[in-house]
């Protein structure tokens, strides 16, 4: 069993088909126009320590991929306000961490818009940023 | 100086909340050590050999009386009464209770302070040279562009899990006193063509494997520093290495990448986010520099230039030739407040020191202080008239040692009295040499002279960039103390060359000696400092006074 986190909390429902599924260790310099062309990425970190997964992210948002960028595998909750400002929409991880990390946890870090310098040093949202936010 | 926005003042508001929350989960079981553990890192608290340590940042090393006062009252409240300067511009409390430290960060967020991203694989403390706003020979002052990177890299999302840690100096003046070479970056202010710009430098650091930083950049103009050094970083948490901790700084990076293909990627990263911060990061700068104008200095009075002050005593004279730098305000001089008494504990200052220098500051210093990377305290703007009263008030407090930059004014690490990481005593060692010559009467003779003391090849007491260093190791279940010789902190940084075998305990002092006294008979003059008559001769003469049996055998 998976659980998704989202700026909702948990939710049991997954209805999205990953079309691509990279490691942390993935080269940014293979993003081609065609991974950019697919509906659902997920990236899967073997520990939380690993913090390329985040950039990748961006990578993938600087290059202009739109669809769904979902972050899995060893996640914490202090770590998902990270996640969605790198451009992550959700996060999945395990039952076990979920009961070990309960919703309450994550959704204390559901205000990542909050409190947000790097939000004071771009220009405001671009489109595809806006798009990434109106999802949840 | 800078004053916090309403932004800053909500954002360090819920960072304690958070960290108030992460201790409660990690006391309930959700937070493992191992996972609890980046987080309280990224907060400033570490686990020491005795007891947790609280490393505080004042960041580009700048202060005002209120936070000096508020340092002295968490010395006092929930520590043993005193703080420790650090080479990084931060003060460590060694004892508080676990318990306390979300209260303590909250009695730093009242004055405008924080912990963050003073520990962990994060980008650290940002620095800048100590007399930034006051030296005369600067170009601009470098605190609104290290104020601008602390807001940009304090909480980034993607940089919060590096390969390793990363440290980021910044000097507007080209007499670098920010050791911006032995930085994973380095930033150097340049004029070109009337535009300013840094000079950005890659991969410095001691620690195990010491380098100096290489040029990755001559010249990234203003306008694109930030984006370039997002460029950075963001290259490095790619392509750092994650299966070796001591191969993973950005220097081992370049090392095993080379700069060019460093380069290469940075400008294509570069290139690609640059549109992404469109002016938004300029502008803030601009109203960041809006705090930094220079206070309104006094004009000049002639008569009472304490240079000519009548009522002068030698060591006041002596105090006046070692702690004073030139001021860029007619009338003005920089002070700079010795934390090395000798048979003081270097970098040390107690409660009642604390609120001392806080007093001095805001009575005759326009309400700033700054901490050195070599662990003093400076007063940036003192009018000379002033400088009797100050000396007579930095007396009271104990705090009137005349040895800035002199023998005596060492820099050490914590060592073994402290610190879980090291493995041979340094606090111990620099006593013993500050206080053997002070009773030698020889230290203003000897001139000039920076020595450097690690309790371990971490490095933290900067041993490798000292003219003399000592590095304290574990041999056989004693301590052995490696000297170098040639090392340089400055514009010209180098890595000092091993004199030979290490020392044992009570052969350290002795060696220090023979060392400096045979300089002082090989020196040309007494113009002729210890690096420049090394530079001259070679380590060969500076070897045979170190072992002279060896000498005596061959």
């Amino acid at each position: 069993m998976i659980v998704i986190v989202n700026d909702h909390g948990f939710s049991l429902q997954n209805d999205l088909t990953i079309a691509a599924d990279l490691s942390s260790d993935f080269d940014p310099e293979e993003i081609t126009s065609e991974l950019l062309q697919r509906s659902c990425i997920r990236i899967t970190l073997d520990s939380f320590a690993d913090g390329r997964g985040f950039t990748l992210a961006a990578r993938l948002r600087q290059c202009g991929y739109q669809g769904h960028l979902r972050l899995a595998g060893y996640v914490l909750a202090d770590q998902y306000a990270m996640a969605r400002r790198s451009g992550f929409d959700d996060v999945e991880i395990s039952q076990e961490f979920a009961t070990r990390q309960p919703e309450p946890q994550w959704l204390a870090r559901a205000d990542w818009r909050a409190h947000d310098y790097q939000s004071r040093l771009r220009r405001p949202a671009g489109p595809s940023q806006q798009n990434v936010e109106s999802r949840n | 100086m800078y004053e916090y926005s309403s932004f800053d003042h909500e954002f360090i508001a819920e960072r304690v909340t958070q960290f108030r929350a992460q201790v409660a989960r990690r006391l309930d079981g959700s937070l493992t050590e191992d996972e609890f553990k980046p987080l309280r890192l990224m907060n400033g608290l570490y686990l020491q050999l005795h007891a947790y340590m609280l490393r505080v940042a004042i960041p580009y090393g700048t202060l005002n009386s209120r936070q000096m006062r508020q340092l002295a009252m968490i010395a006092e409240r929930w520590d043993k009464g005193y703080g420790h300067f650090t080479t990084r511009q931060n003060i460590q409390f060694n004892w508080p209770k676990l318990e306390d430290v979300p209260s303590i960060l909250q009695a730093l967020a009242d004055v405008e302070m924080h912990a963050i991203q003073t520990s962990g694989n994060t980008v650290r403390n940002v620095t800048a040279d100590h007399f930034a706003g006051a030296a005369a020979d600067e170009l601009a002052d470098p605190r609104p562009i290290a104020e601008l990177i602390r807001q940009w890299s304090t909480d980034h999302p993607e940089f919060q899990f590096l390969p390793r840690k990363f440290k980021i100096a910044v000097t507007g003046s080209p007499n670098d006193r920010a050791v911006t070479r032995a930085h994973d970056i380095g930033l150097r202010m340049i004029v070109q063509d009337g535009l300013r710009g840094f000079e950005v430098i890659v991969g410095g650091g001691l620690g195990r494997t010491p380098m100096i930083g290489k040029t990755l950049s001559p010249f990234v103009p203003l306008d694109d520093l930030l984006p370039y050094l997002e460029a950075v970083v963001s290259t490095y948490n790619l392509l750092g290495r994650r299966d070796n901790k001591y191969k993973a700084r950005i220097k081992m990076t370049t090392h095993e990448h080379g700069i060019e293909e460093i380069k290469q990627r940075v400008e294509a990263q570069f290139a690609k986010i640059k549109p992404r911060f469109a002016g938004a990061d300029l502008q803030l700068l601009k109203d960041i520099e809006q705090h930094f104008a220079p206070p309104k200095f006094k004009p000049l009075i002639a008569q009472v230039e304490a240079d000519s002050a009548p009522a002068q005593t030698p060591v006041f004279r002596a105090w006046l030739d070692t702690n004073i730098t030139a001021h860029k305000a007619p009338g003005y001089a920089i002070v700079s407040v010795s934390l090395k008494k000798p048979g003081a504990t270097p970098g040390d200052a107690s409660a009642a020191q604390m609120r001392a220098l806080a007093k001095i500051a805001r009575n005759f210093g326009h309400d700033e202080l700054r901490i050195s990377h070599e662990q003093n305290v400076i007063l940036p703007h003192v009018h000379r008239a002033d400088l009797p009263q100050v000396f007579q008030a930095l007396r009271q407090a104990d705090l009137a040692a005349a040895n800035i930059g002199l023998v005596s004014d060492i820099i050490a690490c914590p060592g073994m009295d402290y610190c879980a990481l090291a493995t041979a005593r340094s606090i111990p060692v620099a006593q013993q040499i500050a206080t053997r010559f002070q009773a030698l009467k020889l230290e203003h003779d000897i001139g000039p002279l920076k020595l450097k003391i690690s309790g371990c090849i971490n490095a933290c007491g900067h041993h490798h960039v000292g003219h003399i260093g000592i590095l304290g190791l574990e041999k056989a279940g004693v301590e052995s103390y490696q000297i170098t010789l040639g090392g340089d902190a400055t514009t010209e940084a180098e890595i000092g060359t091993r004199a030979g075998p290490g020392f044992g305990a009570d052969e350290i002092l002795p060696a220090i000696e023979r060392l400096l006294l045979g300089y002082l008979k090989l020196r040309l003059d007494r113009h002729e400092s210890f690096l420049e008559a090394y530079r001259r001769l070679g380590l060969v003469p500076f070897k045979a006074l170190l072992y002279p049996q060896t000498r005596k055998a061959a």
